[in-house]
């Protein structure tokens, strides 16, 4: 595989019950290139706890998936409030989820902290009022 | 042991997956937190939990879980059902409550995965 895949997701910011539709197809889609089953389950959980945060915290968003000969590149990108300490935002078991949100099983405070544990890098540029964006890139070799 | 064993300890009803009763499960997860399941994936073939929503089969299949046990007699909807069948996962519901179902089902031998072997 010498060039590069691409795939694109909208993220819908309005039904929470539909999130996770960008992370089940990309999982189906590395199964079927042959990616090793550890780094699809890798890939998979850091891509659908980005998910759930872009709907939580900011109406929704756009994935990029990039799949290169020894890298698999995400970028997460929302027009959310921004993220105003992230030290603290990467601190497991802190959250700013509503109640709501806890009800259906989220808000423990583990997203960002799983999708850092689940990659091999993590980068998060984040402007208050105009949004997030999460880069986190997983080896493929 | 088997999906089915597990079923028969927790005395539950299959609603998704009958096809798939014979493959083998070694370990479970039990949590109403997905999160937190998310977090401490190891080789748990089985969630069992007593929330319902899709999130629940969506968290199941990222990370290649065979089954879901719904606790408390929770009824799955139909959308739900459907997204266990396109990833193949077995969907069952128990009358009995988490913390029984997660004994009975401890009392046969399934275990919590890797992480056990630290605290015996």
């Amino acid at each position: 595989m010498s060039d590069s895949l691409e795939f694109k997701y909208d993220v819908d910011g309005e039904d929470f019950t539909r999130v996770g539709h960008a992370s089940t197809d990309i999982k189906k889609k590395l199964k079927m290139i042959g990616i090793a089953p550890d780094i699809v389950r890798r890939v998979s959980i850091a891509i659908y706890e980005g998910e759930i945060n872009m709907v939580i915290h900011a109406y929704g968003g756009e994935i990029t998936v990039e799949i290169s000969e020894d890298d698999i590149k995400m970028v997460l990108k929302d027009k959310g409030p921004g993220i105003p300490d992230i030290e603290k935002a990467m601190t497991a078991g802190y959250s700013t989820a509503s109640e709501n949100v806890r009800n259906l099983g989220f808000g423990a405070g583990m997203g960002l902290p799983n999708m850092k544990k689940y990659t091999d890098s993590i980068d998060i540029e984040t402007e208050i009022g105009v949004g997030t964006t999460v880069t986190m890139h997983v080896h493929l070799t | 042991m088997t999906i089915r064993e597990a079923k028969e300890a927790v005395h539950a009803t299959v609603l998704v997956g009958e096809e798939h009763l014979d493959e083998e499960i070694l370990a479970a997860c039990g949590s109403d937190m997905m999160s937190d399941v998310l977090a401490f994936v190891k080789d748990q073939a089985m969630l069992v939990t007593g929330l319902c929503n899709p999130q629940v089969i969506r968290t199941a299949e990222m990370i290649d879980m065979k089954c879901v046990l719904f606790v408390r007699d929770k009824n799955p909807t139909e959308e739900m059902l459907e997204l266990a069948r396109e990833a193949g996962i077995v969907v069952m519901k128990t009358g009995h409550r988490m913390f029984m179902s997660c004994g009975l089902l401890y009392e046969k031998g399934l275990r919590g995965g890797s992480d056990y072997e630290r605290f015996s």
